[in-house]
């Protein structure tokens, strides 16, 4: 067998059919990869085009008529930066909490002689399964006087199961066991042992929760919504829901644009500028994922394949 | 004390379970220590909140609190289903939840095997990387990307109606058909790439000697797809259909509230969209806590059903639970 593979005489021919079916293949992920870049390509465009090109429907692909007209009129409007401040804030936060969490929860299920991991682990399974929906848990934190407090954003209850899970299996499969007992010989607590050998070892699979926790965060909105009402307080996507939602009679736009433009501005016309808050919101979501993106495979295989 | 359960099986000195329980605590306490944390905070934040489900059979007045309210018996349940919409409400759910499991189930895998099967490295990874894009952007920018790229005057749209003189065109955005097609294809965009990853790394765990084996009997590729490839990835196949199958009754609220206009309002109208109106902004908690309930109810009693299905249809070997 390892000589067959070795000899490059014996290596077998693909047959015709087997390049048919490369080529048919090789088109299906170039559509594939049209279908979902053209949409990115012509936001992107359409920000950096000027309004007048937009309505005459001379961009297709590219930028018509070059202007960062749009990019200023956003970083001019005070609520985005009210919101970035806030959703950075709640981002920094709410990372740090879910995967302290995780961490925590991780490492003793992948401890194989702990006893009371099957109960631990059937609570935190049944979470996602039960809860309290919607309503009461919203009555509940009304009585306890949070509304419009940052205690619901800050606290959401659920604790990333799926994450848990992933990680769990990524210690356990990922770091060899004599690793952890060489340490406990030497002395090592458990504390340690999470910090010494968990936190570096399991680093492309952590990093990989940590982006899948980012994403979660930047990206909320329907907690904001209901739990806010001080808009001091309000998170990037509940600035953007007026501007992004107001399809038809647009009139969150329109509600901006009388607070904030001048007569000439508005002869400018402003529907670049959703085009602009959709680039400026989701790059730096982007920019964090290629990043990631080196660890990705296999972080993300460590943790579903032998799960 | 690195290794305790070894020593505990060896010596029977231990009478009881209680007793090697006792053992293992002492030994790893510290475990127990780091659990306790989160677990503190989950049953906190998410389990002591369920007593508040009661409201669903109350009538829920905010000076009497959730102990306070008034017992009503199912009277939250009569209204909801007295509700001359109720069907359409369900229906809607139903629909665009049973056409997304449809339509959204098969793309990945297709996605994934062809990832797997085409032999260009650069164009498989470039694949990969575009497609997980879409995965990060949120609700709000993606519905805000349906009512700017679709909108046919400044949209994507306006080239193609400039370029072929058309006249008669229809806003798609505010159409009450187009709007399930939109909901859910929009949804196939933003979730094909990262749908399939599963898929990918699963049929790439498959063992090469296998594939080998296969190539010096004969087989082309796509009896190898088909004798090989497949095969690892049919249990994967069963376990994501039945996860998703729990949620037909559970459309999310984020993206149909926020599609939701004047015009599409009677397609759009989902049991999470109207509980949230009742609910929250309507103030009638406990009929908005009901409707709630009965959806959780009836999606978890799918799940099993679904899961004993796959249990029957495979002997056994299929089911999750």
């Amino acid at each position: 067998m390892a000589s067959l593979t070795k000899n490059k005489n014996v290596k077998i021919k693909d047959t015709f059919g087997d390049k048919v079916l490369n080529w048919f293949t090789g088109f299906f992920l170039i559509f594939v990869i049209a279908i979902v870049a053209y949409p990115l390509m012509f936001v992107i465009s359409a920000s950096f085009s000027s309004s007048k090109a937009l309505e005459a429907g001379k961009v297709f692909m590219f930028p018509v008529d070059p202007t960062l007209y749009a990019y200023q009129f956003v970083l001019g409007y005070e609520p985005v930066w009210t919101g970035f401040r806030n959703t950075i804030f709640y981002c920094a936060w709410g990372v740090f909490l879910d995967t302290f969490l995780t961490l925590l929860v991780a490492y003793p299920l992948s401890r194989p002689n702990f006893a009371g991991k099957r109960a631990y682990t059937m609570v935190f399974y049944l979470s996602t399964r039960i809860g309290a929906g919607l309503i009461p848990g919203f009555l509940l934190r009304v009585d306890l006087g949070m509304y419009d407090t940052l205690w619901p954003i800050l606290f959401p209850g659920a604790v990333a199961v799926g994450n848990i899970l992933v990680l769990r299996t990524a210690i356990k499969s990922g770091i060899p066991g004599e690793l952890f007992d060489a340490a406990m010989i030497d002395g090592a607590s458990h504390f340690q042992c999470m910090i010494t050998l968990v936190l570096p070892l399991a680093k492309a699979t952590l990093s990989v929760l940590v982006l899948y926790s980012l994403v979660g965060h930047w990206n909320e909105y329907f907690n904001a919504m209901i739990y806010l009402s001080n808009k001091e307080l309000y998170p990037l996507q509940l600035v953007l829901r007026p501007v992004m939602t107001a399809g038809a009679g647009s009139q969150g736009i329109n509600a901006a644009e009388s607070a904030t433009s001048s007569q000439a501005q508005k002869d400018e016309g402003l529907e670049h500028v959703r085009y602009a808050l959709i680039v400026i919101t989701t790059a730096p979501i982007i920019v964090a994922y290629s990043f990631v993106e080196k660890y990705f495979e296999k972080g993300m295989m460590m943790g579903s394949v032998k799960g | 004390m690195a290794n305790p359960t070894v020593r505990i099986e060896n010596q029977s000195v231990y009478s009881s379970r209680m007793e090697k329980f006792w053992a293992n605590f002492k030994a790893n306490w510290q475990l127990h220590l780091m659990v306790c944390l989160p677990m503190f905070y989950l049953i906190l934040f998410h389990y002591v909140p369920m007593y508040g489900i009661q409201v669903s059979f109350k009538t829920f007045s905010p000076r009497a609190g959730i102990w306070g309210s008034e017992w009503v018996g199912l009277k939250n349940f009569d209204k909801f289903f007295g509700y001359y919409l109720w069907k359409e409400v369900v229906w809607n759910t139903v629909a665009i939840a049973g056409y997304s499991l449809l339509v959204g189930f098969w793309p990945p895998i297709i996605l994934a095997l062809c990832i797997h099967i085409n032999t260009g490295k650069i164009l498989k990874k470039v694949t990969q990387r575009v497609s997980y894009v879409p995965h990060f952007i949120s609700v709000v920018v993606l519905v805000g990307m349906i009512n700017t790229v679709l909108n046919p005057v400044t949209g994507f749209m306006a080239y193609f109606i400039r370029i072929f003189d058309i006249k008669d065109y229809v806003d798609i955005r505010g159409s009450r058909e187009a709007f399930r097609h939109l909901y859910v294809w929009t949804g196939e965009w933003q979730g094909l790439g990262w749908s399939s990853i599963l898929y990918v790394s699963t049929l790439s765990s498959v063992p090469a000697e296998l594939h080998e084996a296969a190539k010096i009997d004969g087989a082309s590729r796509l009896r190898r797809v088909w004798s090989v490839d497949l095969p690892t990835l049919l249990p994967l196949m069963a376990l994501q259909f039945i996860l998703s199958s729990g949620g037909i009754l559970s459309v999310g609220y984020q993206k149909a509230y926020l599609m939701q206009n004047a015009m599409n309002h009677e397609v759009s109208e989902v049991i999470s969209t109207y509980v949230y109106k009742n609910g929250i902004r309507a103030g009638d908690a406990s009929f908005g806590s009901a409707v709630g309930l009965l959806q959780t109810l009836i999606s978890t009693c799918l799940v099993f059903f679904v899961n004993w299905i796959a249990d029957l249809l495979s002997d056994g070997e299929y089911g999750v639970f």
